[in-house]
């Protein structure tokens, strides 16, 4: 095997890995804050893709374009989310919440399917096949875009969660409710506002991801699968962690299908995801409890 | 300033508060005290929209805020510097501070807020940029305290503020709340250290099992024979 079809295909694996980060940042930020599991994460995302499609069928608007439209809207779905549905059940028990995400989930799914049908659909950019050329690397552009994208939206998140004072209240929430609660914070609010942040985060994911995958709804459960598997491997809640999971199982994904078969492929993000769990419970960067 | 009127509160079936009165003047410091799971903390958590009260009023300012959220009651200008301390262990000092600042009352206020909790508590400028977990048990309690002060409240309630600390510190907190009651702010002062809080305090109430079994001035409750015996081990 030549080493630099190996450094490309990994450097591919780590470009789409870029893109499973930023997704799996908005489960990881919606979890770490309101302790909700997002079992609507992948419906969330499909929701982005189909945005994004909507958008290049209507207007020719090119996905990436389509980020600032798409994330407007998912942050208003999941505020609304949350302030109208799951605030309500915050002191009630933990299995309600699953119940009502994986409820929503049925509903998003078939929802999509009613609207867009179940074929497969895609957009067909010319750019599609231009490519890029580092040295020995030669890369799809769409997949350094999308990389590039991804890393850009990843970095408005750090950067609002650390110097933002809304950024701060919520790190507050996440860090010590009964002391959110004690200086006054409104903590619904809060909850709503990083749902939202979160779903925007999910919609961006989606955006960029139509780059390179075609959209149906059944994606929706593989997405929300992908990405438990990489904020368990990097960590619930931790949000660089998410990032290094994302990376980690775009990498090894692609190896796979290099080395082996492109069908064994999620056998290694899997196995990643076995391992973390005996060696490290609480994910790679995620904090003892 | 703060009148509560008979105030009921429960856990479920568990009654924590059974027909609570107290009334908190302007300017003030009240006391209250009791034995553990006499309802201190309950009456506290009430009066700060954390608990929903069953019945009774509470009248801040002549306004009734039984059942309001905590984020409301606290933008009226109760503040409370609750058991435990309650910090925000991740977030630096600054944070911490600027956090407590977050309320719309306090908000345009932040940096003016900031220096004069930095004058009041240096140890906490020395640190600004440490995670507040690492703080010592009494510099997470000054930090409590200064966060509580930037929300810029009229009103302080201070749960067990010396609950685990050096007896040095635990002079210092009640220092501290001394100088800020002399700069008007009214304070209402749970405290297990009994004695050291019925000498400070101008009112002082005695809960049991959830209700006012003693109430006066905090020299009458000093004198007093139940007082003494069953608190101050006299």
């Amino acid at each position: 095997m030549p080493l630099d079809a190996i450094a490309n295909i990994a450097t591919a694996g780590l470009l789409t890995g870029l893109v499973y980060g930023l997704s799996a940042l908005g489960l990881s930020a919606i979890f770490g804050v309101t302790r909700i599991v997002n079992f609507a994460h992948g419906e969330l995302m499909v929701i982005g893709m189909y945005g994004a499609l909507l958008l290049f069928q209507h207007f020719g608007l090119a996905p990436l374009w389509a980020i600032p439209i798409v994330g407007a809207a998912l942050f208003a779905i999941g505020y609304a989310l949350q302030a109208g549905l799951v605030n309500r059940l915050l002191h009630a028990p933990e299995h309600m919440q699953f119940l009502l995400m994986a409820a929503l989930a049925i509903m998003l799914v078939a929802l999509c399917l009613m609207a867009f049908g179940p074929n497969a659909q895609n957009v067909t950019l010319e750019s599609a096949y231009d490519s890029v050329e580092i040295g020995v690397l030669i890369l799809d552009a769409h997949r350094v875009y999308a990389g590039i994208a991804a890393i850009a939206v990843a970095g408005l998140l750090f950067v609002f969660f650390r110097y933002h004072p809304l950024g701060k209240a919520i790190r507050a929430c996440a860090d010590n409710l009964t002391g959110a609660a004690v200086v006054g914070l409104n903590v619904k609010r809060l909850f709503a506002l990083t749902f939202g942040i979160g779903s925007a985060c999910i919609g961006a994911a989606g955006c960029i991801i139509l780059m390179l995958v075609d959209v149906h709804p059944y994606l929706a459960n593989t997405y929300t699968l992908l990405a438990f598997v990489v904020v368990i491997i990097g960590g619930m809640g931790s949000l660089s962690g998410a990032l290094l999971g994302g990376l980690l199982v775009g990498v090894s994904e692609a190896l796979a299908g290099l080395l082996l078969q492109p069908s064994l492929k999620s056998m290694f993000s899997f196995g990643l995801l076995i391992l973390v769990l005996i060696l490290r419970p609480e994910g790679l960067l995620g904090r003892r409890s | 300033m703060l009148e509560v009127r008979d105030l009921d509160l429960y856990y479920g079936d568990a009654q924590a508060l059974d027909r609570v009165s107290l009334t908190v003047d302007p300017g003030a410091i009240v006391a209250i005290v009791g034995a553990n799971g006499a309802g201190k903390t309950s009456l506290i958590r009430a009066v700060a929209g954390m608990e929903r009260p069953r019945h009774g009023s509470i009248r801040f300012k002549g306004r009734d805020i039984a059942g309001q959220p905590s984020h409301v009651v606290c933008d009226l200008g109760i503040g409370q510097v609750a058991e435990g301390r309650q910090v925000f262990p991740n977030l630096s000092v600054l944070e911490n501070l600027e956090v407590g600042a977050m309320l719309p009352r306090a908000r345009d206020r932040q940096d003016e807020s900031l220096a004069e909790v930095m004058a009041l508590f240096p140890r906490l400028a020395e640190r600004r940029d440490q995670a507040a977990g690492t703080l010592s048990g009494g510099e997470q309690q000054m930090l409590a305290i200064g966060r509580c002060l930037m929300g810029k409240p009229e009103l302080i309630m201070f749960d067990e503020p010396s609950l685990g600390l050096a007896p040095t510190v635990v002079q210092e907190v009640f220092r501290v709340i001394r100088r800020l009651n002399r700069q008007g702010l009214t304070v209402v002062l749970v405290e297990q250290n009994v004695a050291l809080s019925l000498k400070l305090a101008a009112r002082a109430y005695v809960l049991e099992n959830g209700r006012v079994a003693i109430s006066g001035t905090g020299a009458d409750l000093l004198a007093d024979d139940r007082v003494r015996r069953a608190y101050l081990g006299m």
